[in-house]
């Protein structure tokens, strides 16, 4: 395909190519015969002559002319032929494709293919395992590490245990299912979080502020303002939609657990408040696609193994 | 503008020089050839692992990161060689050079398949004949066996010997390996057998700036016009005969007796024809030899030539060397094999926990480079209370790298807030002198 947005640059570059390489020809071809005096003897070379191209400045100033090898002649024809050579096997002339139809791409394809085919065995023998038995194999929990270090510890952290917005994978606490299939399902598909706001729903601020305090009472949190929390229960009927009972959160949904201390946001009355005034979004990307159901396979059962006893240390 | 080449047929000499060019020749090929059947710990002795990006050198097992030490290596070999040229010339060129000890190797072939100098200058003039055509293999074959098996070697270098030996002998040599081979073959053949003095000649740059590094100190090999002229195959005039031995015998093909010249290549072959020479004459040797510019000049004794030798530039270079020598040595001596780099993570600056402690995760990337598994304990410090709240241990194999998170945990209150400077130490358990401490930051939320 081109990128060339019109014929011309095609032309100006096969064009500048092709004058190019003709013109060195012609200049290795037109100096190759010799003009002007021939050998004249040059005193205190022993008697041997070299040649001069034949100017004179002031009288007696000459221009030597010591030719190089004719080896090094045929080495300069050599890379011209090499030149046009290359130019009709691989791209170079524009937009010619070239006889041998290299694309950058396909080479990227070719190295893909010979990774698949020395690593594919490997990926293959886990994949046929039970995620808990992969759990179990030193070798794939070295691998399954590696491959969080490389794809997940950007967001989850070196040591899985998250950050704001990006769960703690070394604990129990699961927002869509802590199993090792739920766990896998999540890596190769992706998840999607969102909470609605729902600050028009409850109404005013301070209708906010009360159901944030009854939520932090949920888990016991000292932080709970009593009086707020039982005005707050009332409004929190909003909430039992989605995060179910008591508050004990909805794995189907994906909607927390609030009776627990564990706040993917933090557990701070304002922070609440925000989350219920605001709403959030937050999304797992889905891996399935760029690793591959071998590498996430491995991945859910090391992310599996971190916070169940999976068996010996590697 | 170019101009056909007129090829060299060196007669062949003897003397103290060409004996020393021999010596020369067999000592480094002795460590060329014989070098990668060396054996040690099991593996290679000298292999260049280009795939797996480690050098050994015996015990010593390099990494890209210790890069320092090939640079330090090409400073004090481009040191020596200059140290060398100030004092002596083109020693390097005329008897340990590659391209001299290669030539030297194809031309005895050639000498004892083609014969004499003379013998051979008439096979060239000569028209085809089956004794021409069999010589003239013969020679090639002979030289192409010569260059396979220095290709062979070469590659020997890069990937285990004696595995190539087995490849090459049942032809399952890889395409690239088959490449490497040939291309190395093609170049000793090309080179040693064809090339010869255009590569000195044309391509080789120390031909070139041989001018900068000479001074009229240096011992370079002189032809003494006052002794020797004016030349004459007659008696009673100058010591030179004009007998041309010095010409016949150079393999650069020029005349010495025109004095310094940058095709020659110092190999002294002149020197030796022409003492034979004085010698079978009754003259005193030493007609051509090794002189410098300020004692033709100045008609210098041996000994005052001697004395020049301590000179400024020669002790400059003395010094220079030594220091490199030593300080390379001292470093390589005192290397500890484990490298360790901290590397921060960046997901978060700080992470408060139950109790309000700070936590900080880190990635240790920790290398070790030595050839034996080893147990690290890893420890930090740098606030009042910091702690590590991962495992204080890691295990790696011989030449592994492992990335290791680890979480540090300080008590509330500890640190500043923002960066606080830290320290990781890993140490192995079963020798203390495999200590590494590396300088890190932890960040206390404001």
């Amino acid at each position: 395909m081109s990128d060339f947005t019109s014929g011309f640059w095609d032309l100006y570059i096969v064009l500048l190519t092709t004058l190019g390489i003709a013109g060195c020809a012609l200049l290795l071809w037109s100096q190759s015969r010799h003009r002007g005096p021939a050998v004249e003897a040059v005193p205190g070379n022993g008697g041997k002559g070299i040649g001069t191209t034949g100017h004179v400045w002031d009288e007696d100033l000459t221009e030597l002319n010591t030719p190089m090898p004719r080896w090094w002649m045929w080495l300069f024809y050599i890379t011209i032929v090499f030149a046009a050579a290359y130019l009709f096997l691989y791209p170079g002339l524009g937009t010619y494709a070239g006889k041998l139809g290299w694309q950058s791409a396909g080479a990227y394809r070719q190295e893909l293919a010979k990774a698949d085919s020395r690593y594919g065995p490997l990926f293959d023998k886990y994949r046929r395992q039970d995620l808990k038995a992969v759990a179990a194999d030193p070798q794939a929990r070295a691998m399954g590490e590696r491959l969080f270090l490389t794809y997940c510890a950007q967001c989850h952290g070196s040591d899985a245990r998250g950050n704001k917005g990006f769960p703690n994978l070394a604990d129990r606490d699961w927002l869509h299912g802590g199993d090792p299939a739920a766990i896998e399902q999540t890596i190769l598909h992706g998840r999607h979080g969102v909470m609605p706001p729902m600050g028009a729903a409850l109404g005013s601020d301070r209708d906010i502020e009360n159901v944030a305090h009854y939520v932090l009472s949920l888990s016991g949190s000292a932080a709970a303002d009593p009086i707020r929390s039982v005005f707050g229960k009332g409004k929190f009927t909003a909430c039992l939609a989605c995060h179910g009972a008591g508050g004990t959160g909805n794995q189907a949904l994906g909607a927390p657990n609030l009776a627990d201390r564990t706040w993917l946001y933090g557990g701070s009355a304002d922070t609440i408040m925000e989350t219920i005034r605001n709403g959030r979004d937050n999304t797992m990307p889905a891996f399935g696609d760029f690793l591959g159901e071998g590498k996430v396979h491995v991945l859910a059962a090391y992310v599996w193994g971190l916070s169940n006893d999976a068996g010996p240390a590697p | 503008m170019y101009e056909k080449r007129q090829p060299i047929h060196p007669r062949e000499t003897d003397g103290r020089y060409a004996r020393l060019r021999w010596l020369c020749v067999w000592l480094t090929q002795l460590v060329y050839y014989g070098t990668p059947w060396l054996a040690w710990n099991g593996r290679q002795a000298v292999l260049f692992d280009l795939g797996a990006r480690k050098f050994y050198v015996f015990g010593l097992v390099l990494w890209p990161q210790d890069f320092i030490y090939l640079a330090a290596l090409l400073i004090l070999c481009a040191w020596a060689l200059f140290l060398v040229t100030a004092v002596a010339g083109r020693v390097w060129c005329g008897f340990a050079c590659p391209q001299t000890v290669y030539t030297s190797i194809f031309l005895w072939l050639e000498r004892r398949i083609e014969g004499s100098r003379a013998a051979r200058i008439a096979l060239d003039r000569q028209g085809p004949s089956v004794r021409k055509f069999a010589r003239r293999t013969a020679r090639h074959l002979a030289w192409g066996a010569v260059a396979l098996w220095t290709g062979f070697t070469f590659v020997g270098y890069f990937t285990p010997v004696r595995e190539l030996g087995m490849d090459v002998a049942t032809l399952s040599l890889g395409p690239w390996q088959w490449f490497w081979v040939l291309f190395y073959s093609f170049a000793t053949y090309g080179n040693a057998g064809w090339l010869r003095e255009q590569v000195c000649r044309y391509m080789c740059p120390y031909a070139r700036f041989q001018g900068a590094m000479f001074d009229r100190d240096t011992l370079i090999i002189t032809y003494d016009t006052v002794r020797g002229e004016p030349r004459s195959r007659k008696a009673a005039n100058g010591a030179c005969i004009d007998c041309t031995l010095c010409v016949q015998v150079c393999p650069a093909g020029i005349d010495i007796r025109n004095g310094l010249q940058y095709e020659c290549i110092g190999c002294a072959a002149c020197v030796d024809a022409c003492n034979n020479v004085m010698d079978r004459t009754g003259q005193p040797r030493g007609l051509i030899r090794y002189s410098t510019g300020r004692a033709m000049a100045s008609r210098l004794t041996r000994t005052q030539i001697g004395r020049r030798l301590l000179r400024p530039r020669v002790l400059a270079y003395c010094a220079a060397l030594l220091a490199a020598s030593l300080a390379m040595g001292y470093a390589l001596a005192t290397r500890i094999p484990l490298k360790v780099d901290v590397l921060r993570d960046r997901g978060s600056m700080g992470r408060e926990v139950d109790g309000g402690a700070v936590e900080n995760v880190y990635r240790l990337q920790v290398m070790n480079t030595s050839e034996q598994p080893h147990r690290y304990r890893i420890a930090v410090a740098g606030l009042p209370g910091l702690a590590l709240a991962t495992g204080s241990v890691a295990d790696l194999a011989g030449t592994e790298t492992r990335a290791v998170p680890v979480r540090v945990r300080a008590p509330h209150g500890a640190g500043k807030p923002g960066s606080n400077a830290i320290t990781f130490t890993l140490t192995a358990l079963d020798d203390a002198r495999l200590s590494v401490g590396e300088r890190a930051v932890f960040i206390v939320p404001h």
